[in-house]
């Protein structure tokens, strides 16, 4: 299953020390979901707040971005620019 | 002068080897707009019974708003709408999408007008609209304001003592494992750690440390921010402004004011200039409000006092950097602190110059810690690759002494710790399809790098990173009945959009380039695009215009095989023509204006539109060096070479991408050497104009040489990688380290400027 790894402080706001997690899910949204029922709110805050790396391609707002098994998942800060 | 380098076989999908547009330098089609003046900006625009809208600013960096007397202003003959902060709505607390990144509404409307306390020197406390700009001036003159100065503080590290005055009551700094009890002027802390710090330094055979500071320095555009608004009675507004984005105008005028955004129609003007200040609102919300009032047009210009004075600047910095390594050079470990001067509200890019700082090197062990500090200065705004020229002042100062410590060539060290291909990054994900290597070896090999210096005579050598973005983009390209096409897209052209744009439709659709007329559209005749800005556009919005070219082939390909009496899998198109490939039928090949002279008959008008959100932009690196001579007796720095590599994926059109290797280094030169923001006692920036805030001048710089290295992103049609922010992320340092080879002493503080230089050298 995706490998998905926490990679700033914000998260841990949600997760505490726990910054990996093994996630049954075949898209970005049954992740997100997934990781909203283990820690409350955690979900929200990826969506508004997060841009997530799949196996090294970073991805903002794409809900329905494709996951396989041996993804491996960061979760960053979104990025902007000048 | 410049060299492309490229790899032996692109990844690029579109790209085959038979380009004929791609990768050419047609003439820009916004040229003879622009050099014959008929191009209009934002301050150009002038409409009947037009006002002139001014803002009257605080004169305190940190004041109780007691009251404001309009009384005496309104009774003035020609005035005929005032604001102040009593005239927007109070906005909840939250974060909102709409430029790039979600930014805080209240904040954003708290800058765009004070309400209670004004927090920086220059924020806007009211605004007038009358028939004259002396008018107005006078009006302002006759508002009366009471204030309960405070203490004010306005750097960083004072900004987060104990006993700083505190600017937001219900500020508590974020990111810590048990929210704070007590208020503070640190927005947020942030950290990005991997393996073990201490027995990374503990393997190390040398530890270099030192720390770090830089100035608060302004993007510089040369057009201060300008627009002209109107509001009609039925509510439904226009607005023409100068921006990076006409969405992010709208959705912002939408919240401050609260109306609806359908009811905004916003015009994007050219720009003279952004560079990231352009990604946010100051004038337009008040524009649209004193129209509301008067019920008539308002043009609002800032002076350039109030662009420095109001508008945002990057963040001030200071910082400690902490290497360990190897006698052969091998990172051990690295410690990064950052702190980053936020101005008025939270928002500094700590966070990208945290997750920018080591992202060029492979280390097993290191922590980054960064800190979001507000101040009495004007709220930061973006600025080209934001934050990451700053940290990466401080890491590559640190690599450039490590290697000297070391005995070793720079460039070697960098290699020898360098990012690749499956290398996991500093922030996390693993690396795929970079050119870091190649670029490092086209710097090391290019004969700058080795050529003689001269006495006082100094080289300097850094490396950069930006990820670059993609994002919502929309394009449409219409085909005339004369078969010449227009490109319609929803972003301000900045670098060159307006040429890459039609040169990727063009060479989708087999056109000549000059058959293809790129427009930029207001917000009411294309669909959303995110600003122009990370940069996004020619990846993302360049995604868009090739689907919907090649959406246009597709149809083309359907009404060649109607008029030809074939099936459509027996018509391909080929260089702008459909062409039947059973050669038996003898069907004659049908060009894209017999086709669309035939429209009528198997169709309707020819035409496409996609939005899409482009995900999957590939991340560059820079690799600069640098020449400069240093003048013993003035410490004038004399920049004398100065060589760019870059991996740009695929240049499109490459003299534009040169363009904006070499803006980013003479922005960066300026940053290195001369600019900064300089406050007196009282927290009033002293030097808020060009000829005190010094930005270097074509006679400041010698000819920047490129070099273009094209590792194809493999997610854009033609292998496209954003350009625009890379190349301001080394040149800080580059400059920094090549006045240490020049007068052998290291310079932490920036400016380098001449008195700085001389005390250096002075104190032996």
């Amino acid at each position: 299953m995706p490998h998905v790894v926490v990679a700033c402080s914000s998260c841990r706001a949600f997760t505490g020390d726990v910054t990996t997690f093994d996630v049954e899910a075949a898209t970005v949204r049954e992740m997100i979901r997934e990781l909203e029922r283990r820690y409350p709110g955690f979900g929200e805050h990826i969506e508004r707040k997060m841009a997530i790396a799949i196996d090294g391609e970073i991805h903002q707002d794409a809900l329905f971005e494709p996951l396989r098994a041996e993804s491996e998942v960061y979760l960053i800060p979104k990025i902007g620019g000048g | 002068m410049s060299d492309v380098l490229e790899r032996p076989a692109s990844s690029a999908p579109l790209d085959d080897g038979r380009l004929k547009i791609v990768g050419t330098r047609p003439i820009r089609p916004d040229g003879v707009d622009k050099v014959t003046g008929r191009a209009l900006y934002g301050a150009d625009l002038a409409m009947p019974g037009m006002l002139v809208g001014k803002v009257l600013r605080s004169p305190h960096p940190h004041a109780r708003i007691v009251s404001i007397d309009t009384r005496k202003a309104r009774a003035l003959p020609g005035v005929k709408a005032i604001i102040t902060g009593a005239d927007f709505p109070e906005l909840a607390d939250e974060e909102y999408e709409a430029g790039e990144s979600a930014s805080n509404l209240r904040d954003l409307a708290l800058n765009v007008m004070a309400r209670d306390k004004a927090l920086y020197n220059g924020h806007a406390l009211a605004a007038v609209a009358a028939t004259s700009s002396a008018v107005a001036d006078e009006a302002l003159s006759l508002i009366e304001v009471v204030y309960e100065v405070l203490p004010h503080v306005v750097a960083v590290e004072a900004a987060m003592a104990d006993d700083a005055p505190v600017l937001h009551d219900k500020l508590f700094t974020g990111g810590l494992k048990e929210k704070p009890t007590k208020a503070s002027n640190i927005a947020k802390r942030n950290e990005i750690k991997r393996g073990d710090l201490a027995a990374g330094f503990a393997e190390a055979d040398v530890i270099f440390e030192s720390r770090y500071d830089t100035a608060a320095t302004h993007q510089g555009y040369i057009e201060p921010h300008a627009c002209v608004a109107s509001m009609a009675s039925d509510g439904q507004c226009q607005v023409w402004s100068s921006s990076q984005g006409q969405f992010m105008i709208r959705t912002y005028c939408a919240k401050v004011l609260d109306i609806d955004a359908s009811s905004i129609r916003v015009t994007p003007a050219e720009i003279g200039g952004g560079f990231g200040g352009k990604t946010t609102v100051y004038l337009e919300p008040l524009a649209l409000a004193l129209s509301r009032q008067s019920g008539a047009p308002v043009k609002m210009v800032m002076t350039r006092d109030e662009v420095f004075r109001a508008s945002g600047p990057t963040s001030a910095s200071v910082m400690t950097v902490r290497l360990g390594a190897k006698a052969d050079g091998t990172l051990t470990a690295a410690d990064v602190e950052l702190k980053f001067q936020a101005g008025a509200f939270p928002g500094s890019p700590v966070g990208a110059a945290s997750m920018t700082a080591l992202a060029c090197y492979d280390i097993p062990n290191f922590s980054i810690v960064g800190y979001d500090v507000v101040t009495n200065t004007p709220k930061v705004a973006a600025y080209r690759a934001p934050g990451a020229p700053i940290s990466a002042f401080g890491v590559e100062s640190a690599m450039d002494d490590l290697a000297l410590t070391l005995g070793m060539d720079p460039i070697a060290l960098r290699e020898k710790n360098a990012v690749h291909d499956g290398t996991k990054a500093s922030y996390g994900p693993t690396f795929r399809n970079i050119g870091y290597a190649e670029t490092l070896e086209a710097i090391r090999s290019h004969p700058h790098y080795s050529a003689p210096l001269g006495p006082n005579q100094g080289r300097g050598v850094a490396v950069g990173f930006w990820f670059n973005v993609g994002g919502e983009s929309t394009a449409a390209v219409n085909i005339a009945e004369d078969g010449t096409a227009m490109v319609i897209t929803g972003n301000p052209d900045i670098g060159g959009s307006r040429a890459s744009m039609a040169m990727m439709a063009a060479e989708v659709l087999g056109l000549p380039i000059e058959k293809v007329r790129p427009i930029v559209a207001d917000t009411a005749s294309i669909g959303f695009s995110m600003l122009t800005g990370g940069s996004r556009t020619t990846f993302a919005v360049g995604m868009a215009v090739t689907q919907a070219a090649q959406k246009i082939v597709e149809d083309l390909k359907r009404r060649a095989a109607l008029l030809m009496d074939v099936s459509v899998d027996q018509v391909d198109w080929i260089y702008g023509a459909a062409v039947c490939t059973d050669v038996s039928k003898g069907k004659a090949d049908l060009s894209l204006a017999d086709l669309a002279a035939k429209s009528g008959q198997t169709g309707g008008p020819i035409g496409s539109q996609i939005s899409l959100n482009a995900q999957g932009a590939g991340p560059g690196f820079g690799v600069h060096v640098c020449d400069v001579e240093v003048d013993p007796e003035t410490g004038h720095v004399t920049i004398l070479r100065y060589t760019a590599a870059q991996d740009v994926g695929k240049a499109i059109h490459p003299s534009y991408v040169e363009g904006q290797i070499q803006g980013g280094v003479a922005q960066g030169v300026g940053w290195a050497l001369n600019e900064e923001y300089v406050f007196d006692t009282g927290g009033v920036m002293e030097n808020a104009g060009f000829l005190d805030y010094r930005v270097p001048v074509a006679s400041d710089l010698p000819m920047i040489d490129t070099v273009m290295v094209e590792v194809a992103n493999p997610r854009h049609p033609f292998g496209a990688k954003g350009v625009g922010e890379v190349p301001i992320v080394p040149p800080l340092a580059a400059v920094a380290n090549a006045v240490r080879g020049a007068i052998g002493k290291r310079m932490t503080s920036l400016p380098l400027s001449p008195p700085k230089i001389r005390a250096a050298i002075d104190a032996g």
